[in-house]
């Protein structure tokens, strides 16, 4: 059995497609076998709902009279400062970035209590947002500062673009330290107090498609409530770690880098997030369907949790000083099971990816196919695989030579 | 025997009268301080659970009213927006009564009330600020 992108597309538009989630497909190819499920499913949708750093937005503000060249001068979204390096009006704002009189962890832990994940989700709930810029003036933009508030109904153009969104399996993180931690993965107890873990397993977009076979460059997902794309591999896409059996990666590997239009999307689906004593950042909704090409790809979107390993990490130093030592392995069945063990000890879970959120989007996409709101694409590029050797590389300390 | 969780919010001329001593010595009711927050010469706040047959409940209830404590359910200076809340489940593992849990079958999460003990753990642990305990 094999089918093809458009042969799905033209079962979309007669609204004849069959689609199902990630979650739906385990019994249904338990019950059906994989033969003959792939010859009735078209689509299987996947979803993610958890804070992705690596996520950031950029408008063009529009021109004032007089006009003011912002590049290259200073700009804030309700004082959260963004980049403006680039043309006159055009800023780039971060999900991690903090206002300049945020206390940080000068009293630790610092509770970050607002940031450029929070300014995105305030603008996408179509609120005012403060502008304050200042420039340097030239005589074709003599305006040196500005005061105004901007609504994203108004500005000219407000895109999403995330440039590492929805890791492929993530570390669970735990604390072997005799003090309280403060995370990137939350606050771990000392003394293997607690564990958390950050990824939707068997509903996750790249978990279901493991080798990057049908999601690539130019595949059309749900992302933030609107529509966006895949536009290249995110950054540290890492697809050269240890795999299973089933092509699943046991420790973080691919990522995506997304684009999408920010005024169609929703504030359910992108959520300003705070993480006490480390920063802020920005939750964000993806959802890609899957289209089943073959019995191959269908058998991959049959994961399981129980099939879904990763790695225990100790957040107090292995991950600071970068050490490669795991606690060992555990899967997601687990995970959510509510205790893991490690080390002898049973420790309590607890996940920063909401797996309930994910479930919603897969519906969510799913209806939206089933409906013929939502067409598939065929990817323009593959994202890098296992054969290209690709690897995640560090830092190095080299002396800075004196010129 | 009824049990209920109460904040006691008194004025700083009451901060150095044994209030508990008497509800237990003289109303037979069980006390059993949750939190407090007492500084001197500023209100006090004590969240309390007491427990006793209805007549020494109700007595109790009295005393400190006549005394000029001020009593209000627990369940009122707690407020978890469930419209806030995105299900993570980040909270579950800190909270020591479990007024947080997850229904494992579809990890949707739900937080209930009369088991919550106002210790604020969760507060800081929520990564969308969630809960909102006032005192």
């Amino acid at each position: 059995m094999t089918r093809t992108i458009s042969e799905i597309n033209e079962k979309i538009k007669e609204g004849k497609a069959v689609v199902v989630t990630a979650e739906e497909i385990i019994d249904i190819v338990k019950e059906k076998g994989t033969k003959k499920a792939a010859c009735e499913i078209d689509v299987v949708t996947t979803g993610t709902f958890g804070p992705m750093c690596s996520s950031s937005a950029y408008f063009n503000l529009g021109h004032s009279k007089p006009r003011i060249k912002i590049g290259g001068g200073k700009a804030y979204l309700n004082n959260v400062p963004v980049y403006t390096g680039i043309a006159a009006v055009d800023v780039y704002l971060g999900a991690t970035a903090i206002p300049d009189d945020d206390p940080r962890n000068t009293v630790f832990p610092g509770e970050f209590k607002y940031g450029g994940g929070h300014v995105i989700e305030e603008l996408v709930a179509g609120k005012d947002i403060k502008l304050i810029a200042t420039a340097y003036g030239t005589d074709c933009y003599p305006r040196k500062s500005i005061e105004t508030t901007i609504n994203i109904k108004e500005i000219n153009e407000a895109v999403l673009f995330n440039p590492r969104n929805s890791y492929q399996n993530y570390n669970v993180a735990v604390n072997l330290s005799d003090r309280v931690i403060y995370t990137y993965m939350g606050t771990l107890q000392p003394k293997l107090g607690n564990a958390n873990y950050c990824s939707a397993g068997q509903l996750s977009p790249l978990l279901n498609d493991p080798y990057y076979k049908t999601i690539g460059i130019g595949t059309r997902i749900f992302m933030g409530g609107g529509i966006g794309y895949i536009v290249w591999n995110g950054t540290q896409h890492n697809p050269s770690v240890a795999r299973s059996e089933n092509g699943v990666p046991r420790a973080p590997a691919g990522t995506i880098a997304v684009i999408g239009d920010l005024k169609q999307m929703s504030p359910n689906w992108l959520r300003g997030t705070t993480f006490t004593g480390y920063g802020v950042t920005l939750t964000v909704g993806i959802g890609i369907p899957i289209p089943i090409l073959n019995e191959e790809i269908l058998k991959y979107t049959t994961v399981r949790d129980e099939d879904i390993f990763t790695q225990i990490i100790d957040y107090s130093d292995a991950y600071p000083q970068r050490k490669p030592d795991t606690l060992g392995e555990v899967n997601y069945a687990e995970l959510k099971s509510g205790k893991i063990n490690v080390k002898g000890k049973e420790v309590k879970t607890a996940g920063l990816s909401s797996y309930a959120k994910a479930r919603e989007i897969a519906e969510t996409l799913k209806g939206l196919i089933k409906r013929g709101d939502f067409l598939l694409t065929e990817p323009v590029a593959a994202l890098p695989s296992v054969e290209s050797g690709i690897a995640f590389k560090p830092m190095p300390s080299k002396p800075v030579k004196k010129k | 025997m009824s049990k209920k969780r109460i904040v006691l919010t008194f004025p700083g001329r009451l901060v150095d009268q044994p209030i508990t001593y008497h509800l237990i010595k003289d109303h037979n009711l069980m006390v059993n301080i949750l939190r407090a927050n007492v500084t001197p010469k500023e209100e006090g706040r004590l969240v309390i659970e007491i427990g006793g047959n209805k007549k020494d409940m109700e007595s109790g209830m009295n005393y400190l009213k006549e005394i000029g404590v001020d009593t209000q359910p627990l369940t009122q200076d707690i407020r978890w927006h469930k419209d806030r809340c995105t299900e993570c489940t980040a909270c579950i593992s800190i909270c020591p009564s479990e007024a947080f849990v997850v229904n494992r079958k579809d990890m949707s999460v739900s937080f209930r009330k009369e088991k919550c003990i106002a210790c604020e753990l969760c507060i800081p642990i929520c990564p969308y600020r969630a809960v909102e305990v006032n005192f």
